[in-house]
């Protein structure tokens, strides 16, 4: 498709032009350009690349820099007549405690296909919103989850227990308390 | 008072042309429209539908906007204020719902129209995409309105919403390279502002309802519109002329030729109105399309305000941040996808809209023919294809559902198989490539591209319909199939 610049820049020196072409040019070369159409097209970049910088600034503002949210690492108060293999679910937290012979350890209850909330029963784990379905250890044995419950990491400092959803540990992993 | 209602009442056909052209409103119409566009049968109005739909979401939307805080939990409790306090506040949510539900409706009747009356060929190419980018927006608009009221529906589907966002981290986790290559987390990030779930995602999806959504579809509606007065008014036969029959009536055909030529408005190229013949079988758009447009207009409303007295909008409880609901389910034009998620996040939320999306956007630069051009089915096979179509698309989509949910899918037969190879295969996947495979041997049986266009959209519109039919009435507690809800078991 001709542009309507060049349409509009040949017409205008449209008479110089001929003049060049009955001297011998090769078609080859470039087509001369006036020295005020150069003018005109460097402006045009400048304005175009100077609006497309700030656009690409401005698109950097929706990601933020610091994130609010809380933090992801809490204390545990496990209680003391909790069997062993029974869940227990900290307040606010998505996260199943369990302590057995070997120890306590902490498996997340975001199911890993798209974040809802799974429920600890007898088979293991399951996900109300796609039908997901875990095991004991957090093995996927139905359904779309792409992946295993994540473990926990699960620390003692001082005789109190903290589990850190932001940090996961290789399945198994126990602490011995 | 001479300065607002120019030129009086319109009697003669000049001054009800001025009364089009003369007015910001009216303009964008054709001062003259032809008789084949006023046939209820060409449109069935669906098109004006949906923006009606539109206005009447947009007027109730600002009203809501009065009482509504977009915060968590002060914005549950200004949904209550709506609905309990405001005066005839239920009635304007009622209406904004309902019509949101309507534009969603329409939007879909209106592109199976066009598409049915092959109204996107050349040159309307370019306004089936801006059709479709409606769609999409249409169904922004819908996303981002259920999330406002911060009630369960709306906290889960922005959880779920925002991890299909990043399902892509499906595949990049599979190869390996989320940290170095992580589209799907990014995206995830903008949507919600924060990795959690929060007051920042609620401003953002407020701001993107009450702002961002309705400009962008401010903006391509207006494109939308003009381009269908640039590519000559709506599709039509070739002899729509001799179809319509002579005119008859009150209002009379100019007959001459006209003798202004458009050389002094630079317009001195390709096909320009009227220049050079006739008005053709047309009648003045005042009154007759707007007539019909008004018509259109107050049945949307009245269906509008009907629905909204006898239904209210639904308000869950309060998002709980530790319980899904169970089954949680988004509204019924989402759960088709939610069915389809339900196989693979990335496949369901992700590739396969994306591949729809493609498909019917390829469409009208496929499709080079000619024939059946704004006729009902119009094309090699018509009715009969359609009719075949709409079997094997039902079909397939009820054979897949019942083998999946009688049999299970890989993971259940193979606990260890790669998640890659899930994501490829499965029901999903499957069942697009069932109907592409249909659709390439529709083109080869009749050699028409119109043909397998034709199938495609026709199988389309059947999955939508079974997934979306499975996953509103066949679905319980953790997306378990039950015959009815009746048989879903107690928590």
């Amino acid at each position: 498709m001709p542009s309507p610049w060049n349409a509009s820049c040949s017409a205008r020196i449209g008479g110089p032009m001929s003049e060049t072409q009955k001297t011998g040019r090769s078609r080859l070369d470039p087509e001369p350009v006036s020295r005020r159409d150069v003018l005109g097209l460097m402006s045009l970049w400048a304005a175009g690349s100077a609006l497309l910088f700030g656009l690409v600034g401005m698109l950097r503002l929706p990601k933020a820099a610091v994130l609010s949210s809380p933090s992801k690492r809490f204390r545990v108060t496990l209680p003391a007549t909790l069997a062993a293999g029974e869940a227990f679910t900290p307040p606010g937290r998505n996260v199943a405690v369990y302590r057995d012979e070997q120890g306590v350890y902490a498996i997340s209850r975001v199911c890993t296909h798209l974040g809802c909330i799974v429920k600890p029963t007898e088979e293991g784990f399951e996900c109300p919103c796609h039908g997901s379905r875990y095991d004991h250890d957090g093995t996927v044995t139905k359904g779309p989850a792409p992946r295993a419950l994540p473990w926990l990491e699960v620390k003692e400092q001082a005789g109190t227990l903290y589990v850190d959803e932001g940090s996961n540990v290789a399945s198994g992993t126990r602490l011995k308390v | 008072m001479e300065t607002a209602f120019r030129g009086g009442a319109p009697k003669t056909d000049r001054t009800r042309s001025t009364f089009v052209f003369g007015n910001v409103f009216f303009h964008l119409h054709s001062v003259r429209t032809h008789r084949w566009s006023l046939r209820w049968a060409t449109t069935w109005g669906l098109g004006m539908a949906t923006f009606a739909a539109f206005v009447i979401t947009l007027v109730t939307g600002i009203l809501l906007m009065f009482y509504y805080k977009p915060f968590p939990d002060v914005a549950y409790q200004s949904i209550k204020d709506i609905h309990f306090v405001v005066p005839t506040g239920r009635f304007m949510r009622n209406i904004h719902r309902w019509a949101g539900n309507v534009m969603v409706v329409t939007v879909i009747l209106h592109m199976a129209r066009a598409f049915y009356t092959a109204a996107y060929r050349k040159p309307r190419e370019f306004n089936w995409l801006m059709g479709m980018a409606l769609l999409v927006v249409t169904l922004g608009l819908s996303f981002t309105g259920y999330l406002l009221p911060w009630d369960q529906l709306a906290y889960w589907a922005i959880t779920i919403g925002a991890n299909i966002a990043a399902s892509p981290q499906e595949v990049t986790n599979a190869l390996g390279i989320t940290q170095h290559f992580d589209p799907g987390g990014l995206q995830r990030l903008i949507l919600l502002g924060s990795d959690t779930v929060g007051p920042e995602a609620l401003i953002r999806f407020y701001l993107l309802h009450v702002m961002i959504l309705p400009l962008v579809l401010a903006l391509i509606v207006a494109v939308h519109f003009w381009r269908i007065r640039k590519d000559g008014g709506l599709a039509r036969p070739v002899d729509a002329d001799q179809r319509v029959g002579p005119i008859t009536g009150t209002y009379p055909v100019f007959t001459e030729q006209p003798k202004k030529t458009y050389q002094l408005a630079a317009i001195v190229r390709g096909k320009t109105a009227a220049v050079g013949k006739g008005p053709e079988a047309t009648v003045p758009s005042m009154p007759h399309l707007f007539y019909g447009e008004l018509a259109v207009l107050m049945l949307t409303t009245l269906i509008c305000v009907a629905l909204a007295l006898l239904s209210d909008a639904p308000l869950k409880e309060l998002a709980n941040p530790m319980v899904p609901e169970n089954p949680a389910k988004a509204p019924w034009y989402f759960l088709g996808l939610q069915e389809l998620v339900s196989f693979s996040a990335f496949m369901g939320g992700i590739g396969i809209p994306t591949i729809v999306l493609l498909g019917l956007g390829l469409i009208p630069y496929l499709d080079r023919e000619t024939e059946g051009t704004g006729e009902w089915f119009g094309g090699p096979g018509g009715k009969k294809l359609a009719m075949r179509s709409l079997l094997v698309g039902f079909g397939a989509s009820l054979a897949i559902e019942s083998f999946v949910i009688h049999f299970g899918w890989l993971r259940e037969w193979f606990p260890h198989i790669p998640q890659l190879v899930i994501t490829a295969i499965n029901p999903g996947t499957l069942l697009t490539l069932a109907y592409g495979a249909y659709s390439v041997w529709c083109v080869k049986k009749y050699s028409s591209t119109r043909a397998g266009a034709m199938a495609l959209f026709t199988c389309f519109l059947c999955g939508f319909i079974v997934l979306t039919v499975i996953g509103t009435y066949f679905r319980g507690p953790n997306w378990v199939f039950y015959w009815s809800p009746s048989q879903w078991p107690g928590h």
